[in-house]
């Protein structure tokens, strides 16, 4: 597949780039961040997306929704990286339905997938257990009791994990933490007797909840997929998540070399802009290079999960690894070539900063996916 | 059936019945690739067949036109010809400056004399060409150029010194920037021109380079005699060709940073060199190394893809050879570090046959010129400033 949008593809980029642009510029996360927002995301601006239709993209039609595709979904997402917009999109209508499409029942399909897609329905993707993320490290228990399971553990990193109506709870059911095997993935309501959640604002503005299950008892049509053969979709959900994150540190790091180039044209010291001195020059040529190696993986990695190609858990570690790096890359330089106006809160630049290091870390870091791509390779 | 479906079946079965089985394994290192010119010598008869059944199709310069000899293909069935090769490894019949540089500018700013001169012992590989460009005192600085051309009326004189001529103690003919008008503003006094190696007063001169061999020459011209009719396009007029040929130049060294497919990848090399335990190499900070390497190279070699891909849609921003150039080369160089690391100290040894006569550190070494020929890494980033980030 040649390496290019489609017509399509463009023309949804180019209306997420005018309707973000537009109702969700970065003013809107300083608004939401100041007025100290329960959800730290607009509910008004989630439903207006649910209504273009953005929240069913990756719902297959026949349960309701567009079958669109990755790379469509993460032209939306790319630009929300621009704007730095905050919504369910990744939690619910990329983790939630590839999850459920992946591992859920026919009845569960129907039920869920459709509320998804009409907005009735928002879902969090409880994995991570420590400080670092490692899936196969799964402690948590789900002991079966009579007709259903009883769940014990904690749970941290819940992105959305204080608003979502539902949480996917990745749980060992057998063998021991560092197995893939034994691992079973439960839907668990959040306002379940038993379940804690407390909420953690992150440095972004963003929600993430860190989360306690006290003999959380459900019962069997819980269960989303097989029984103690969970990790395979845990797998290809995070596998999605991490590409779409990639595609949004896409966005981040585009819109942090953008503006940065601009102001190189305006800003002048030594009687000079500071865009006419040659070692500010080489550093963002260099810069905007690695950008443009970033372009090409991402684009590589959502063709690749379109395509059902056996590189993607690969192509995914290799596209999250090169955006943490040029992310970071990028949001520092910007600060940097700001100066001190680029330190002020008043100023947009340092937000970037703020929400890729959290973009970064979910799902894996640079030496996580490094790691995997290396023990993929065979070494 | 369609044509082009036609056309594969065809290039198929010529390809199976003309291919010599010795050509149908990779040129590695350029152990066994084939320049041609007067006074080449076949290293096999089949190296010669496999030459002369290509270029009597025409197939050494699939896409030239076939009125100068060339295998006049349109794009769609350039890459059917390459992707029938590669299916059967097939190696290039003809490396030649001739095909991917002085080629390209006489079909696009040569007169049609020169062009039915020169092309078609090019496709031929009867002439091997080498580059006429840099200077001791120009090298970054190209335009700087003070060789020169002094019209006597029916021919010029040419006075001077070239460094850097590729293969210029092996080529027959020279593709040479000298400045017909000392008047003019540096660029503008400037004229391609060509003419032969054996012309009296041309006198190339082996340079030995840190890896020992001698791939560069200097080039003095002592009162050379230069056909008026041998300027390529308009006298004083050769830097816009120049130009055209530099980024041509740059595409081909920045595709240095793609390793061939069918080569073993770093990893493989390092598992195979190192070991591992428990599927991880057993150097952990070998093994960040190279999987940064290898990341790095996997985004670069997408990059390649995707620019080809923009181009052909008619997409993207152009003027991305710069970016390739610089990136790819720097990635070859980091390449070469790696290996070396890998490889320890037996390939360190300088000759024999432990370290395939030092062939690492060799290559190593000659890595290190990648970021400064065809333009350094640093006037790569000033184009890129320049050109497309608009920074003055």
């Amino acid at each position: 597949m040649a390496l290019v949008l489609n017509e399509e593809q463009k023309m949804l980029k180019e209306s997420a780039q005018g309707f973000l642009s537009e109702h969700a510029p970065v003013a809107e996360l300083r608004a939401q961040r100041d007025a100290g927002s329960a959800a730290g995301y607009s509910s008004t601006l989630w439903g207006q997306m649910v209504n273009m239709g953005w929240a069913a993209i990756l719902v297959p039609e026949e349960y309701g929704g567009l079958a669109f595709g990755h790379v469509g979904m993460a032209q939306i997402v790319e630009q929300a990286g621009r704007t730095l917009t905050a919504s369910p999109l990744l939690s619910t209508a990329i983790l939630g339905v590839t999850a459920i499409n992946l591992a859920g029942s026919e009845d569960q399909k129907t039920e869920l997938l459709g509320a998804i897609a009409g907005g009735e329905l928002t879902i969090a993707l409880a994995v991570d257990e420590k400080t670092h993320h490692d899936p196969m490290q799964t402690a948590m228990r789900a002991e079966a009791k009579g007709d259903g399971y009883v769940l014990n553990g904690e749970k941290r990193f819940v992105v959305d994990g204080s608003t979502a109506d539902k949480l996917i709870v990745a749980t060992r059911t057998a063998a021991s933490p560092g197995d893939m095997k034994g691992i079973s993935l439960f839907l668990v309501d959040r306002t379940a007797p038993g379940v804690s959640v407390q909420r953690t604002e992150m440095l972004d503005g963003r929600n993430a909840a860190i989360i306690t299950f006290t003999d959380v008892e459900v019962t069997a049509d819980a269960l989303l997929g097989e029984h103690n053969r969970g990790f395979r979709a845990l797998s290809a959900t995070l596998d999605a998540g991490n590409a779409h994150l990639a595609a949004e540190l896409l966005g981040i790091t585009q819109e942090s070399f953008d503006r940065t180039l601009q102001y190189m044209k305006e800003r002048k010291q030594f009687g000079a802009l500071i865009g006419s001195f040659q070692a500010l020059q080489h550093r963002t040529a260099h810069w905007w290079s690695e950008i443009e190696m970033c372009k090409s993986v991402v684009l590589k990695v959502l063709q690749s999960l379109d395509e059902g190609d056996v590189k993607a858990p690969a192509l995914v570690s290799i596209a999250k690894a090169k955006l943490c790096e040029v992310a970071e890359l990028s949001t520092n330089e910007a600060i940097q070539l700001h100066g001190g106006i680029g330190m002020t809160d008043e100023y947009e630049i340092g937000f970037f900063i703020k929400r890729a290091r959290p973009a970064q870390m979910l799902f894996g870091d640079y030496n996580y996916h490094a790691n995997r791509f290396a023990l993929i390779s065979g070494y | 059936m369609s044509d082009l479906e036609v056309f594969r079946q065809e290039t198929r079965e010529w390809l199976e019945e003309n291919c010599p089985q010795s050509m149908r394994s990779p040129v590695i290192a350029g152990e066994g690739a084939c320049w041609g010119g007067r006074n080449w010598v076949f290293e096999s008869e089949d190296q010669q067949l496999w030459l002369e059944r290509m270029s009597s199709k025409g197939w050494t310069a699939p896409d030239w036109p076939a009125d100068y000899g060339g295998g006049g293909l349109i794009k769609a069935e350039h890459k059917v010809l390459k992707q029938e090769m590669g299916r059967i490894r097939a190696r290039s019949p003809l490396d030649s400056f001739g095909i991917w540089m002085i080629g390209p500018a006489l079909l696009k700013f040569g007169s049609e004399e020169l062009k039915q001169q020169h092309l078609p012992a090019i496709i031929r590989g009867e002439i091997r060409w080498c580059q006429g460009y840099s200077e001791p005192n120009a090298g970054s600085d190209l335009a700087g150029l003070q060789s020169k051309a002094v019209d006597m009326g029916d021919h010029f004189i040419a006075n001077g010194q070239k460094v850097w001529t590729s293969y210029g103690d092996k080529a027959d003919w020279m593709f040479c920037l000298l400045r017909t008008d000392p008047d003019a503003k540096k660029q503008m006094g400037i004229s391609l021109v060509l003419f032969d190696m054996e012309t009296p007063g041309v006198t190339p001169k082996p340079i030995k380079l840190i890896s020992g061999s001698s791939p560069f020459c200097e080039t003095f011209l002592d009162d050379v005699r230069v056909e008026k009719d041998q300027v390529v396009g308009e006298v004083n007029q050769g830097w816009t060709i120049a130009k055209y040929l530099l980024t041509h130049e740059r595409e081909m060294i920045g595709g240095m940073g793609l390793t061939g497919a069918g080569s073993k990848t770093l990893g493989a090399i390092a598992a195979q060199t190192i070991g591992t335990t428990n599927g991880r190499l057993n150097d952990l900070f070998m093994r960040t190394d190279v999987a940064k390497w290898e990341i790095d190279a996997a985004a670069f070699a997408f990059t390649a893809e995707r620019v080809t891909d923009e181009a052909k849609a008619g997409q993207g921003i152009g003027a991305t050879s710069a970016m390739l150039k610089y990136y790819g080369t720097e990635l070859n160089k980091r390449r070469f570090e790696t290996l070396l690391k890998i490889g320890g100290s037996d390939d360190l040894i300088w000759e024999g046959d432990i370290s395939n006569n030092g062939w690492t550190a060799r290559t190593l070494l000659r890595t290190k010129g990648n970021s400064i020929e065809g333009g350094t890494s640093e006037v790569q980033l000033n184009i890129i400033a320049k050109n497309i980030l608009g920074l003055g």
